[in-house]
């Protein structure tokens, strides 16, 4: 019996974890895993969004005002850029599910990254500049404009869940970049196929829900100050 | 049927000592230690960090106690009781309770009653631990720093406006523990959803695993509420936003809410493993299955469920509205109905068992009767027309208490106990266990029950100072607490004790059912060197056949 | 019959203990509560017994008896299990029913209370009659008489608690907060803080002197010369140029605020709001937030200029515009 023992233990493949019995119960725990883990995450985001209402409700014209003041341009683009990632990394992953060359997998990983630094530094680099020079940082010398009336008191309220809503959604997306580097990296090294890709269709649940995460942020904090309505 | 196996002649070579090689004797090094996947290995971590937190917690509340003999006060100013109740308060719910048998028993356990090999995740079950002393170190820090004297419940806008302490660092703390617990959690559920050995189908699981399940439910979906607050009030509190200072336009009651979204899930939380170990110590210890299984699994559940339903009970006096608090009320009603239902049924186990008083079973004992007067007591609370004259008073502390330590606490202290052979091989002193239980249960009531009556004849909680005719039970429930902690430091002792210089253990000391008793004390890394197949009921101790096969 | 069991009790916990188990009822609900309150204990009292006594009994006569005694099995019972499940829900329903009634029924002041105002602040209570006179922790109330109070806070939540009374409230900044009471029996009582509030928490305490309607008109009319609060709040509001804006007549460029009291109006939005309490309060510190069809938002805001019981001040006077002012000798 010890001989056979032997003999199997290396019956199986690469990246297997020996507290598993099969691979089907490697893939089938990681993935659960990462569901659990976005649950958390609904919660963890589910928490501010509550808040966010919360205050919309009782501070309704000082939201529409902060909201107005933010770049939707920007904020478009950067969507279609976020979507677009989610494209490039659902393609990765079907790339590596059909079997197709590294090299492939690679590209459209690459950029998934690319269209996230992209994202990032639209964000940081344009928006949150300008939005600094505009003063309209809480904390960081925010100015209450006189035109803003009456509402003006509570308008730093706004900014205070657009700036912590979305660096939280951007420290999401400064996680992810390094662990999509790390796929690239295995994917350099043959790691995945039709077999075994659990690693990469994981990391496409963070980075899809990373970008659900927006699509809910960008009309609530973008497109709820009536820029269309009737005022 | 069995699955793979490993190398056994590896595993189970002798050491060049002649002994049994076992996950603690693999390696002694500290490395080994500090950088285990070894899911056995992590839960001593816990163990003595969490001990460690624990007597830093418990030292407060002697001060407390020793400082509350004199109505004036005589031992700290009052800005330093402030400090010691607030201390007091987040180091016992957050770095002692919230992990303690999760963490410890939890961790230990799990695989093991499942029959695997090992958690899910062992490299997240490390960082989580890590996390934790992270968490630990921030909230030690603010101790030493200045301390923080807002209560546990950092009620806004004291804590975001006015507070002169570490409320910053102390918010860190908790935000940082917190990930520990989510991560913890979502092990287990994975770890038990995946990983169950052949034959174990979720009905022939011990009830401890459902316990351990249902608590895992609520470390996911309750802690990153509880992180988000902490996160709202560290930034109110640096920026002075206006998130929850009605000055600047804030909403103070909207941090009530959020907090107690978390924190009173987090009670239970507190309370469920305890249950678990329950289950597990009734029916070791009358050699019987439990009386109503699917009963007591499904309570575990409701429990669960139930828990984040109920939150604005602590709110019924802060002016939410008549209709809010109906609800509040017969939700919170309706939370207790599950835990009556298990302890009618552990009681039940009990009816033609074949009872043994050792002190696991007496910690068993004790808290199903201290936690019957602390969850009946809960029902003054959820009581809309007492609670308005209970709340804020000593009957509050005093309920919780019975729950948290007279519960909670005990069934730690016993499931350690109980596992404690498994653990490290070694037997303790079974006399010195059974005197150390009851000078705990005395100590306890002593200093708890008084409170409940202080609480009614109206002296608020949190008094750093106070009337003079509250002196006399106060005075009671000091002496109480002396005992009480000469009680906690007894198994301090003999247990760290029988680690050099217990008699061995052999792998079933009890003669108990379950899959953890069939692996040598201690275990071999691998828990089991071929994955067991499971044929039969939990707790099958009147059945002779049908046994575990091995492969 | 239950008055003869509480007094009953109440001997028999005096006469074998050395301290009281419960505070004196000294208001028309604290008996009631006592009696919900007794009730829980002796359920309390009974299951613990219950639980302690049956796990007692079943200790001693199923002790192991031999080292490898296995017991035979016992089947799982339904019908008791339903037995103790739908049993304990019933009584829980029984509590509810009782503890929610008495609740709402003391959620509703009667419509004669005489009205007080509580301020709290770190770490004192202010208190002011209608009629002008004002205390620092201390409550002077007529026995027999329905009080209502409408609180708020300064800075930090407290909460204000009469333990003789069973009446507790959370005291808020921002908002105000109310509860009444009508005591029932004469003496000087605790008034506590049960709310964590910073360093001197626990010397927010305060005595409440429950006097006979006589020995309080007598108090009040120590302090006759005291402008009421109505009074100090037409005071305030010359004072703080109100009256240039707000003239009677409506000549001027705010609304008038005579008979405005108590009354709905209608908001920009097409709302209806109740002026009340919150509502005038409202229009003082954050004026802007509130949308009338006519007017301009141009009131400047007084936040940080008036304190909270000046604030109470101008509602009174506010108040006495729509005829509604109170005094201790109005039912």
């Amino acid at each position: 019996m010890a001989d056979s023992a032997v003999h199997n233990a290396h019956a199986h493949p690469p990246g297997f974890a020996h507290q598993f019995e099969t691979m089907d119960q490697q893939r089938e725990s990681a993935t659960m895993g990462m569901w659990v883990f976005l649950v958390t995450e609904i919660l963890f985001f589910g928490g501010l969004f509550g808040s966010y209402i919360v205050y919309r409700a009782l501070y309704h014209d000082s939201f529409e005002i902060g909201s107005n003041l933010l770049n939707i341009k920007f904020g478009a683009v950067n969507t279609i850029v976020l979507i677009g990632s989610s494209l490039t990394m659902a393609l990765a992953i079907h790339a590596a599910q059909a079997g197709k060359k590294a090299r492939e997998q690679m590209m459209w990983l690459l950029l998934t990254i690319l269209l996230g630094a992209i994202f990032l530094a639209l964000k940081f680099t344009f928006e949150w500049t300008a939005d600094y020079h505009e003063h309209l940082i809480p904390g960081f010398g925010f100015v209450v404009r006189p035109e803003w009336g009456a509402a003006g008191p509570h308008v730093p309220i706004f900014f205070c869940f657009y700036f912590f809503m979305t660096g939280l959604h951007a420290t999401h997306m400064i996680v992810g970049i390094p662990i999509l580097f790390v796929m690239t990296w295995m994917a350099s090294r043959n790691k995945f196929n039709a077999d075994y890709n659990a690693p990469l269709e994981n990391t496409g649940l963070y980075w899809h829900f990373v970008d659900i995460v927006w699509i809910f942020l960008f009309p609530l904090l973008y497109l709820v100050g009536g820029r269309w309505g009737t005022h | 049927m069995s699955t793979a196996t490993l190398d056994i002649h590896a595993h189970d070579a002798p050491l060049p000592s002649g002994e049994r090689k076992n996950y603690l004797n693999v390696d002694h090094s500290v490395k080994s230690w500090l950088l285990t996947y070894d899911h056995k290995r992590i839960a001593i971590l816990y163990l003595i960090s969490i001990t460690l937190m624990f007597f830093v917690g418990g030292l407060f509340a002697v001060l407390m106690r020793v400082h509350l003999i004199e109505p004036q006060g005589f031992l700290v100013a009052p800005e330093n009781y402030n400090k010691l109740f607030t201390m007091h308060g987040v180091i016992m719910v957050f770095s002692f309770l919230v992990p303690s048998i999760p963490a410890t028993l939890g961790n230990f356990l799990v695989p093991m009653m499942i029959g695997a090999r090992d958690l899910a995740f062992p490299k997240l079950n490390l960082m989580s631990w890590y996390i934790y002393v992270i968490g630990a170190a921030f909230t030690l820090y603010s101790v030493i720093s200045g301390g923080v004297d807002t209560g546990w419940t950092f009620y806004t806008p004291y804590s975001s406006s006015f507070a002169h302490t570490q409320v910053v660092p102390t918010a860190i703390g908790v935000f940082i523990t917190g990930f520990s617990s989510i991560l913890t959690g979502l092990n287990f559920i994975v770890t038990i959803h995946k990983m169950r050995a052949p034959g174990l189908n979720w009905f022939r699981l011990p009830l401890f695993i459902w316990a351990m399940y249902a608590t895992s439910v609520i470390f996911i979906l309750g802690t990153p509420v509880i992180a988000v607050t902490m996160f709202l009030l560290g930034l109110e509190r640096l920026l002075h936003i206006g998130i929850f200072d009605p000055a600047i336009g804030g909403d103070p009651i909207l941090f009530q809410h959020l907090f107690w979204f978390y924190s009173h899930p987090a009670v239970y939380i507190m309370i469920l493993p305890g249950m678990g170990v329950m289950s597990e110590l009734i029916t070791a210890f009358s050699r019987k299955r439990i009386f109503g299984y699917t009963f007591v699994a499904f309570s575990s559940l409701a429990i669960a469920v139930i828990s984040f339903l109920v939150w604005g009970h602590h709110m019924f006096v802060t002016g939410q509205s008549v209709y809010a608090g109906l609800i509040f009320s017969v939700l919170s009603f309706l939370v207790a109905i599950p835990s009556a239902i298990k302890v009618f049924n552990w009681t039940a186990t009990l009816y033609k068992g074949s009872i043994s008083y050792e002190a696991p079973m007496l910690y068993a004992l004790g808290f199903i009767g201290l936690f019957t007067m602390g969850g009946l007591t809960g029902l003054f609370l959820a009581s809309l027309a007492t609670d308005v004259h209970l709340n804020g008073t000593y009957f509050i502390v005093a309920h919780f208490h019975y729950i948290m330590v007279g519960g909670a606490v005990m069934a730690y202290l016993g499931g350690l106990h109980f596992w404690w052979p498994k653990i490290t091989g070694r037997l303790y002193p079974d006399a010195w266990a059974r005197f150390a239980a009851l000078v705990i249960f005395v100590g306890f009531n002593l200093t708890f029950f008084p409170q409940f009556v202080l609480g009614y004849l109206g002296m608020p909680r949190r008094y750093a100072v106070y009337p003079l005719e509250f002196q006399t039970l106060n005075v009671m429930s000091s002496a109480g607490a002396s005992i009480l902690g000469i009680g906690y430091l007894i198994p301090l002792i003999y247990l760290i004790w029988s680690f050099k210089y217990g008699p061995s253990a052999g792998p079933n000391p009890w003669g108990a059912k379950g899959l953890e008793w069939t692996t040598p004390s201690p275990p071999p890394t691998e828990n089991f060197p071929t994955i067991p197949v499971v044929t039969e009921q939990a707790y099958d101790y009147a059945q002779t056949t049908g046994m575990v096969e091995h492969g | 019959m239950m008055g003869i069991v509480q007094t009953g009790l109440h001997q028999l916990a005096a006469a074998t203990l050395w301290f009281p188990l419960k505070p004196t009822a000294a208001s028309s609900i604290a008996e009631n509560v006592d009696l919900l309150y007794y009730f829980l204990t002796a359920l309390t009292l009974f299951f613990t017994a219950l639980i302690f006594g049956t796990i007692f009994v079943f200790m001693i006569k199923y002790r192991r008896r031999t080292p490898d005694e296995i017991p035979p099995d016992t089947k799982t019972h339904m019908a008791l299990e339903l037995t103790w499940t739908i049993i304990p829900t019933l009584i829980c329903v029984v509590i509810f029913v009782w503890a929610s009634w008495l609740y709402v029924r003391n959620s509703v002041p009667p419509a004669s209370a005489t009205e007080m105002f509580v301020v709290g602040k770190q770490w004192m209570w202010h208190i002011q009659h209608p009629e002008g006179v004002r205390e620092i922790n201390e409550l002077h109330v007529p026995v027999g008489t329905p009080i209502k109070l409408t609180m708020t806070s300064e800075d930090v939540i407290h909460d204000f608690y009469i333990p003789v009374f069973r009446v507790k409230h959370d005291v808020t900044p921002g908002r105000y907060s109310s509860i009444w009471f009508e005591a029932t029996e004469k003496g000087t009582y605790h008034l506590f803080c049960a709310q964590y509030c910073g360093t001197d928490h626990a010397e927010m305490i305060g005595w409440v002197y429950v006097m006979s309607p006589q020995e309080y008109a007598n108090w009040l009319a120590m302090s006759a010369g005291t402008p009421s609060m109505a009074q100090d709040g037409e005071r305030l509001f010359n004072q703080l140029g109100c009256a240039s804006c707000h003239a009677a007549d409506n000549s001027g460029r705010g609304p008038s605020l005579v008979g405005i009291y108590g009354t709905e109006q209608r908001m920009k939005s097409g709302d209806l709001k109740l002026v009340d309490e919150t509502f005038v309060r409202q229009s003082i510190v954050n004026p802007n937030s509130i949308a009338l069809p006519n007017y301009a938002p141009i009131m400047p805001t007084f936040q940080g200029q008036v304190s909270e019981e000046q604030v109470l001040q101008l509602i009174a006077y506010v108040k006495s515009l729509a005829g509604e002012e109170r005094t201790s000798n109005s039912k």
